[in-house]
């Protein structure tokens, strides 16, 4: 598992930067993101032929085929061929339960998995020759492109980045099916604002929740108490536009996170998580069983959707889940940028400074305490926010509040990268795509198995997550090396050190 | 002897006064009768210590002897079971700090590093100093996800604070490095910066020079001496003691959780008791021999063997 970095110096040296970055096995030639800033950069520009590489291997010209099969490649190349594996029988005959084994049998012994194995053979190849030709450009580029980054800044690529990632956002459900539409805003949709909150839980103040749901359910319940007379037996004594119930609810979420936290987040790591997962059980089953409050395991029936009639502007949001989807895009634009300027900030950086090391971070004069409310509490308005979306749009029950669903939350999290905003929101695309693609070929039981494969073998081979923040990944690495902890999660020193 | 008074003659303000013997008002810093046990050891047995504003006090003695206890007890990382600290913000502000959490006494104004260098390894050179920069800036969440003005100015002067500090410390070089990429001595210095950063009237610095070679200590000196210059006292835990004898204006000896000499670099080394400390041998006729052993460097060696 551990490939020694110097391990392969001459083809290491070829592959440079972008062999690096394609390989997703691990974050090998690990100074590759930092050294964008100035390594790489002056490296690029003392040797612009590129004959001479860093490793001061051997010459370019004497290129040869066992560059293609170093450890890292053949590694790659195993996990694709398991992920093929994986895929054919994801996709074969369901299963019964006299023959538990039968239905994974027929699938492995058919002409399909040839198939998948050769797609997998084929991703391999093209993977690895992007590899080297993204190597081969970036060494031909590199004296041109330094000056030009210089002047734009480096933070003119990720623009243009989530520019295309936005028009792709926008155009995406106008081309697919209506059943597809619904998925992208129940399912995706809101899971990735969830996400986002949750992130700043998990990702920034390295703390863990496990009972995030339940904000979600403060948000849900709220609306349906404010809006309608009919949906819950306990209702207000008026009915609200669900838009004032946003500040409501941002507020009880909000609060319910501080009256949650005020007591445990001096608990470290898996004390918490324990906590959390016992407060998202009481609102779980405080809905499911409260009969005369929340119309128990029934659920609430008949929030309205959302309307707007405000200086001229008339608008109701119906059965179409367009609008909705387009409200959603809004408000997860919204909160991405208002996230990315609170990650930058000092707020940002003392999160940064508790993950890494708590004890410093108290000394340093980062009030640890509040910080971590201060994180619980944005987190969970968040999850409430979302709550109210959800209620307004559908038709909800406690099951939407359950264990599982917050688990699949901190899945997601982890799964498209902790601390990276982008990264959870690839994270709910592919999470709840691949529960949307299993939706007609696998049973639901069997769904979270699907999801444990895909989070397991994440785990093993790229646990930084699909898209890692920058920060992120440099703990990761350094914790592999062995210096400091990669979070907080895990057992952290107390006390001085003597 | 002579060697070692040369050295201090050579620092601003080495003054003769002992810290026991001058008004409350000139201190900065009194822990009165401190007791810390943890079960049944007790690593800190009634000590008493006095720091006078500016000055530079260096807390030295064997390991275990309960240095680094006494600054977790400062620090308010350990809560001692008796006794009290008071710290002079402002030479008319007592405040009592046993009781009161570390972040909060950093922002009275104790700043410290780690004897097993803390940093944030994954942060930027920058960004370690910043947290530091950033203690007492009160902006929220909503002036900083709305850019409001008053938060732009914050961040903007908390980098230009952290930016001089790493130039006072050697380290514009490296803005933009991973604390964890730096070399050790430098990681050193950022852990000073960062601790500056707070704004402390008083420093405690947990064996700066620990793993540092020759020229790296005598930097480390004059930076300690520069920082001494700019009126905030530092507290210095030291096993290097030519260091210790160049910077410092007094020297308070521990031993067994107790305080066993206080006084001069000079009068301290001539002490037998520390030199028993030191040596494990009593010497009554305080020969130059006792003298000459502990400042000649060997002390560290002595107390790693003993340990």
């Amino acid at each position: 598992m551990s490939t020694p970095p110097a391990g392969q110096p001459g083809p290491g040296g070829q592959l440079g930067p972008g062999g690096a970055a394609t390989v997703p096995l691990r974050t090998g030639g690990s100074p590759s993101g930092p050294a964008d800033a100035s390594g790489s950069g002056s490296v690029d520009a003392s040797g612009p032929a590129g004959s001479s590489g860093p490793a001061g291997g051997p010459a370019r010209p004497g290129w040869h085929p066992a560059v293609l099969f170093t450890p890292a490649r053949l590694r790659q190349l195993g996990v694709l061929l398991l992920l093929g594996v994986l895929a054919a029988i994801v996709t074969g005959p369901t299963g019964n339960s006299d023959k538990p084994l039968q239905a994974a049998k027929d699938s492995i012994v058919d002409v399909r998995i040839v198939l998948y194995l050769g797609l997998a053979v084929a991703l391999w190849v093209v993977l690895v020759l992007g590899a080297e030709l993204r190597g081969a450009l970036e060494r031909v580029s590199a004296p041109v492109r330094a000056p030009i980054g210089a002047a734009y800044g480096r933070r003119g690529g990720p623009i243009v980045l989530n520019l295309v990632l936005l028009a792709i956002a926008i155009v995406a459900p106008l081309v697919v099916s209506t059943a597809a539409q619904q998925s992208m805003v129940n399912d995706i949709g809101i899971y990735a604002l969830l996400a986002l909150g949750l992130n700043v839980v998990v990702g920034y103040a390295g703390l863990l929740d496990l009972g995030y749901i339940a904000f979600f359910a403060i948000g849900a319940y709220t609306t349906a108490y404010f809006t309608s007379q009919t949906a819950m037996p306990w209702h207000a004594p008026f009915t609200l536009n669900p838009f004032f119930v946003f500040p409501i609810a941002l507020i009880l979420a909000a609060l319910a996170g501080v009256i949650l936290g005020a007591p445990t987040l001096r608990l470290r790591g898996d004390y918490l998580a324990i906590v959390t997962l016992g407060f998202g059980e009481i609102i779980h089953l405080l809905a499911n069983n409260a009969d005369n409050i929340t119309n128990g395991a029934r659920g609430a029936f008949g929030v309205p959707h959302l309307s707007i009639d405000l200086l001229g502007i008339d608008y109701k949001w119906g059965i179409d889940p367009l609008p909705y989807y387009y409200l959603l895009v809004v408000i997860i634009v919204g909160v991405m940028i208002a996230f990315g300027r609170l990650e930058r900030s000092r707020i940002g950086r003392s999160w940064a400074a508790i993950r890494e090391d708590e004890i410093a971070a108290e000394a340093t004069g980062v009030a640890t305490l509040r910080m971590k409310l201060l994180a619980f509490a944005i987190g969970a308005s968040v999850s409430g926010f979302a709550g109210v979306l959800f209620a307004s749009k559908q038709f909800f029950n406690p099951q939407s509040f359950s264990l599982q669903a917050s688990f699949f939350v901190v899945a997601v999290v982890i799964f498209g990268g902790m601390g990276s905003r982008l990264g959870v929101l690839v994270g709910a695309v592919v999470l709840q795509g691949l529960a949307f693609y299993l939706r007609d070929k696998a049973p639901p039981a069997d769904r979270y198995i699907y999801f444990g494969a895909v989070i397991v073998i994440m785990m093993i081979f790229r646990p930084q997550g699909l898209v890692p923040s920058r920060r992120r990944r440099r703990e990761i690495q350094l914790a592999e090396e062995g210096i400091g902890a990669a979070d907080s999660l895990g057992v952290a020193p107390t006390g001085g050190q003597q | 002897m002579s060697r070692a008074g040369a050295h201090r003659s050579g620092v601003p303000g080495a003054r003769r006064p002992r810290a026991d013997e001058t008004a409350p008002g000139e201190l900065v810093v009194e822990a009165r009768d401190l007791a810390l046990r943890f079960g049944g050891v007790t690593s800190l047995d009634g000590v008493s210590l006095r720091q006078r504003r500016g000055e530079i006090l260096a807390v030295i003695g064997p390991n275990g002897a309960g240095k680094t206890s006494l600054f977790n007890c400062l620090t308010g990382a350990y809560r001692p079971q008796q006794g009290s600290v008071t710290f002079w913000p402002q030479a008319d502000r007592p405040t009592e700090l046993v009781g009161r959490r570390p972040h909060a006494i950093t922002r009275l104004g104790v700043a410290r590093t780690f004897q097993n260098i803390r940093l944030f390894p994954a942060l930027s050179a920058l960004e370690n100093v910043q947290i530091g920069t950033e203690v007492r800036q009160r902006y929220g969440p909503v002036g900083a996800i709305l850019g409001l003005p008053h938060a732009r100015r914050a961040e903007r002067d908390g980098v230009q604070r952290a930016l001089s500090l790493l130039d006072l410390v050697g380290l514009s070089h490296r803005t933009h490095e991973l604390a964890a990429s730096l070399p050790y001595g430098e990681q050193r210095r950022l852990e000073i910066a960062r601790a500056l950063g707070t704004g402390p009237s008083l420093l405690l610095l947990d064996e700066p020079a620990a793993g540092t070679n020759p020229a790296e200590k005598r930097d480390l000196a004059a930076l300690i001496t520069r920082i001494a210059g700019t009126g905030a006292s530092v507290l210095l835990i030291e096993h290097d003691m030519r260091l210790v004898m160049s910077v410092a204006t007094s020297v308070v000896v521990l031993n067994f959780g107790r305080v066993i000499a206080h006084g001069t670099p000079g009068e301290v080394q001539r002490d037998p008791a520390v030199i028993e400390a030191y040596l494990g041998v009593t010497d009554d006729t305080g020969g130059d021999a006792g003298i000459a052993g502990i400042p000649a460097g060997p002390g560290a060696a002595t107390r790693k063997d003993v340990r």
